[in-house]
């Protein structure tokens, strides 16, 4: 029953890869960018969620919801302030202002509050059931039922909304969107919104999970994200699910195994091999058009 | 209804566009004819907002267009459909002609424009539910042509509508652009095809290297021996 227990351990975690993965995934699919400061608004989310917790007394959902607002304000900013004005520029130009902009939000947020750690709050009640001998912990299953969720709604609006509609068209073909009369700008101001308070979500989850927060805890959940969204392929929404949750299992039954110095270094032989063996990913395909 | 004067458009440094003029009026169809690389797919991009001109006016309608963005260009009642018909390959027929009405908000109307859509398209209903990058390329043309119908433009501009189909096909897609001219659209048509374009056609411009050439009565250019010499293949 040990490696159920496991399971249920690593599609938590997994989840929150996801989130992440999915903002990477969905900017990535619009404008071409590894928005490399996707990292350090999960950062920020979890920092919005730390204060409005400890320091309002907010309970937990309603710092979620207040964490994610303030991560869609902030990733419309990033973009409306430093990668609007390179969207015709060269893709490494975007790429190394996005590397530009991670660092610049990790060191203002150390100049502004320092580097020391902070601990979460208990704010959620940690239970552990035994289901049939499984021992699972509410937290767990909290973070994974509300990460469900999440996609569910991310899944209706990106299908059933003419927001959602406007984004697959601009990420298929930016001058025939403008033709229909959708407005680009907004377009992708709404999907570096939504993909970001999806970060905030992840990073308001990882600070209950893991109880320690710190101004540069983005780097290694937003490396490992980017290779969630590589592993299911790039610019595929549910490729970044299914990316992040395999590799939250991957990373738990390493650490099960014994191998747990071994777990960071699991996401990065993954990205090599995924590169080396099927660089479109899980759900990436060439796909054919006829002309 | 459509009234460019003197434009200029640039990509980057290279002219493209050299004091070109044309005029459209209410319920015509004109047709631009010219080589490859003539400026004619430019001059649409510019009237649908895409490009911006250096130089010269825009009017519509009585209003000044020129340099407006591609949304207000569209709302105002122009729809273009572009060279290549650049559908939505990752969205279904159903789906790509909802975009096409992205700006409205009668659903009513919207539902009869559907309609009227299937009704000149019998095919895009038989395969509402595909996804368009499965379509062949006629059916990709009519999908193009639906979707900017779905705007209920009072101006479309159609860019190389035969490009890449078989005879026959050519003949179905003039016979719809003739039949969407009736039901009161008026029509800019930018052709490869001169023979095809200026048998449809009331008026044509030619273009070469970025400047209009001649313009006249389509009846006229058919028949001048230049025009047949360097354009209809000497016929």
């Amino acid at each position: 029953m040990e490696w159920i227990q496991q399971l249920i351990n690593g599609i938590s975690l997994g989840s929150i890869y996801a989130l992440i993965a999915l903002g990477y995934t969905m900017v990535y699919g619009i404008i071409k960018l590894i928005n490399f400061a996707h990292g350090e608004v999960f950062m920020i989310g979890a920092f919005v969620g730390f204060y409005a917790i400890a320091g309002w007394g907010l309970g937990f959902f309603p710092a979620l919801i207040l964490s994610m607002a303030t991560c869609a304000i902030f990733g419309v900013l990033i973009e409306r302030i430093a990668y609007r004005r390179l969207r015709n520029a060269t893709r490494i130009a975007a790429l190394i202002t996005a590397i530009g902009v991670s660092l610049l939000i990790q060191y203002t947020v150390i100049y502004a509050r320092g580097a020391q750690v902070e601990v979460y709050p208990n704010v959620l009640a940690n239970k552990k059931f035994d289901i049939f001998g499984v021992q699972v912990s509410s937290q767990s299953l909290l973070i994974l039922t509300v990460s469900i969720i999440l996609m569910i709604i991310l899944q209706f609006i990106v299908h059933k909304t003419k927001i959602g509609k406007a984004m697959r068209a601009v990420s298929h073909d930016m001058e025939a969107a403008r033709l229909m009369g959708i407005n680009v700008n907004t377009t992708i101001s709404a999907t570096f919104a939504i993909g970001s308070s999806l970060a905030g979500a992840a990073g308001v989850f990882f600070g209950v999970y893991y109880t320690k927060i710190e101004p540069l805890m983005g780097v290694i959940p937003g490396v490992k994200a980017f290779v969630a969204a590589v592993l299911g392929g790039i610019g595929i929404i549910p490729g970044a699910m299914v990316g992040g949750m395999l590799l939250g299992i991957v990373e738990t039954i390493v650490s099960a195994i014994g191998l747990s110095l071994w777990r960071d270094a699991a996401a990065f032989i993954i990205l090599i091999l995924i590169l080396l063996f099927r660089p479109s990913g899980i759900f990436g395909k060439n796909t054919r058009e006829k002309v | 209804m459509l009234k460019v004067d003197q434009i200029d458009v640039y990509y980057g440094n290279i002219q493209a566009l050299k004091e070109v003029s044309l005029e459209v009026n209410e319920g015509e169809i004109v047709t631009l004819i010219g080589a490859n690389g003539a400026g004619k797919s430019t001059l649409l991009k510019t009237l649908s907002g895409l490009l911006k001109p250096k130089k010269g006016t825009i009017q519509y309608l009585g209003d000044t267009i020129t340099g407006k963005q591609a949304q207000s260009i569209v709302k105002a009642g122009i729809s273009h459909v572009p060279e290549g018909r650049r559908v939505f390959a990752n969205m279904t027929v159903e789906e790509n002609l909802e975009l096409g009405a992205f700006l409205r908000k009668d659903s009513k109307g919207i539902r009869e424009d559907f309609d009227r859509v299937y009704e000149l398209f019998p095919r895009l209903l038989e395969r509402r539910k595909q996804l368009s990058g499965t379509l062949s390329g006629g059916e990709q043309q009519m999908l193009a042509m639906g979707r900017a119908i779905m705007a209920r433009p009072k101006l479309l501009l159609l860019d190389e509508p035969s490009m890449g189909l078989a005879p026959l096909l050519v003949k179905t897609i003039f016979r719809i652009i003739e039949e969407i001219n009736h039901a009161g659209t008026t029509i800019l048509l930018v052709e490869q095809n001169a023979h095809m374009a200026l048998s449809i056609a009331s008026r044509a411009y030619v273009i070469e290297t970025g400047s209009v050439m001649v313009s006249g009565p389509a009846k006229e250019l058919q028949a001048s021996e230049e025009i047949k010499k360097a354009y209809l293949g000497g016929l």
